[in-house]
């Protein structure tokens, strides 16, 4: 039985086609994949992220714990709001998943995984805590809370919450007119919203919910991440959408996160890749010596070491469409892409892929795709920023 | 999904229609477009290549995935549609005006052998 997440009757409803991602039943596009794209970087568009996982960590240890737990180093989270990207590592420095942590006050963190990866995730996370003082606690997500939640829909606001329900829902805002057309819709959330700053974010109460929305984003567009009561999910995609802000699918969602250098796990990296090798370098925070997290010795030691590849990435000149796990040939030896997709607004195709060290920006390799070899360049991976090419 | 009666239809999703100079023009179906989404890619058969019933000769990209497009009936390549190679989402807008390849049959009774279009749509 596919989960679902409380925007599934809206996702039908705007006439969405539904797939399977990570055993959820999420929309792909509603009509073009292209066209969403294209309004995400010129407009504002919406996507369901219900299915990735939120956990709420309290408790007097629970900066040491992420300090430990993660490669990057929480103690940068100094101003409540404050959100970090970061890789959970295995001891072998494997990435696990990445993640975003926010720092939501003293002994206050939220996290938020993605949806394959979650059980893993949790299993992961519930093992390290047993050394620490603090407490991880899910946040439910599954459409089964939703049904109650839908039902309790002509009640208000106190009754869905006397029915025990504590599930969210995320909707992820993205496009240069994201935040004004969400403040058009909720005009009440301007004030706390307003002066955020890109990786930050605000809890905020509203029709009686806790609300967390954060200026974060897999888009490379401005916007926000809203994270509200599962309950209350349909009728803010609703009015949202009243707003002008069109629903986009995980279709778009992919080529966007892809044009903007964004890494997908799973794809371009996971328990047999360690950060240095899917260009996540910056991630890996090594300042403190006093500081040990899950993977350091591994990370210490391929630092000593010359790096066996490098993360880039590559514009395809002829015609064709790259796709992850085809192979890469240089006069240097042979890579691989890791993701590869149509690029809507380049209007050709890019990759993101691993190579030989030696190969220098601006070069160019071959692709095998079938039985050609096409020509490509290879580019700083951000493709797209802000709207504009930035190759 | 759209269906035209006067063609035949293969079950990997390829139409076929005999022309009155006997080539037979082949495209993919509306279902089929549908189900890939946005194309942005054609590749097609070389004019002269000699395909076999069933034989791989074309590529479909759209931005989700690649898909092979194999030849219905047997024959020689006498046409490939470059107009649709230079605006790939026209299969998108009409699978069954923007065609890929002709082919010249070597076996014209295999045509007979395609999928009616009551019994293609019976299969989806």
């Amino acid at each position: 039985m596919p989960l679902r997440t409380p925007l599934y009757d809206s996702h039908l409803a705007a006439g969405a086609k539904m797939v399977d991602f990570s055993g959820w039943e999420m929309p792909i596009h509603y009509g073009s994949q292209i066209e969403e794209h294209h309004v995400v970087r010129r407009e504002a568009g919406m996507f369901d992220v219900s299915h990735m996982c939120a956990l709420d960590l309290t408790g007097p240890q629970a900066r040491d714990y992420l300090r430990f737990l993660l490669a990057n180093d929480v103690a940068k989270l100094t101003v409540p709001g404050k959100a970090l990207y970061s890789c959970m590592l295995d001891e072998g420095g494997g990435v696990i998943d990445d993640l975003i942590v926010y720092y939501l006050g003293p002994e206050r963190y939220r996290i938020v995984v993605n949806a394959g990866t979650t059980e893993k995730d949790v299993m992961w996370m519930r093992g390290v805590l047993t050394r620490f003082d603090a407490r991880l606690k899910v946040r439910r997500r599954r459409g089964s809370d939703a049904v109650a939640i839908i039902a309790a829909q002509g009640s208000d606001a106190h009754e869905r919450r006397q029915s025990g329900v504590d599930a969210v829902a995320m909707i992820a805002v993205q496009g240069p007119q994201a935040r004004e057309r969400f403040w058009k819709a909720f005009p009440e959330l301007r004030a706390a919203t307003e002066g955020l700053a890109v990786f930050q974010a605000a809890e905020a109460r509203f029709n009686d919910a806790d609300w967390l929305v954060a200026r974060t984003g897999y888009t490379g567009e401005d916007g926000f991440e809203l994270t509200l009561p599962a309950g209350e999910a349909a009728l803010v995609w609703y009015q949202l959408r009243g707003a002008g802000i069109k629903p986009c699918g995980l279709g778009s969602r992919d080529t966007l996160r892809l044009e903007a250098g964004m890494n997908l796990y799973g794809q371009d990296m996971d328990e047999n890749i360690s950060p240095y090798e899917a260009g996540l370098k910056w991630t890996v925070d090594l300042k403190d010596p006093e500081r040990n997290f899950v993977g350091k010795a591994a990370i210490e030691g391929a630092d000593a070491r010359p790096p066996h590849n490098q993360f880039q990435g590559l514009l395809l000149l002829d015609r064709g469409v790259l796709r992850s796990h085809q192979k890469v040939v240089t006069p240097l030896g042979i890579g691989e892409t890791t993701s590869g997709s149509f690029s809507p607004t380049l209007n050709q195709s890019i990759a993101l892929a691993r190579l030989p060290p030696g190969i220098t920006l601006g070069s160019e390799v071959e692709v095998e795709i079938r039985d050609k070899r096409l020509k490509a360049r290879v580019v700083k991976p951000v493709f797209v920023r802000n709207g504009k090419p930035f190759i | 999904m759209n269906t035209p009666s006067n063609l035949k239809y293969a079950a990997s999703h390829e139409w076929a229609k005999l022309e009155n100079d006997g080539t037979v023009t082949i495209g993919i179906t509306d279902h089929a477009q549908s189900a890939l989404g946005d194309i942005v890619f054609l590749e097609l058969p070389e004019v002269g290549r000699v395909v076999k019933a069933g034989e791989e000769c074309a590529v479909v990209e759209s931005v989700k995935a690649a898909s092979d497009i194999y030849s219905p009936v047997s024959g020689e390549v006498v046409a490939a549609n470059t107009a649709a190679v230079d605006a790939p989402e026209s299969v998108n807008a009409d699978a069954y005006a923007n065609w890929l390849f002709r082919v010249k049959p070597s076996r014209p009774g295999e045509l007979d052998s395609l999928l009616t279009a009551d019994a293609y749509a019976a299969t989806l």
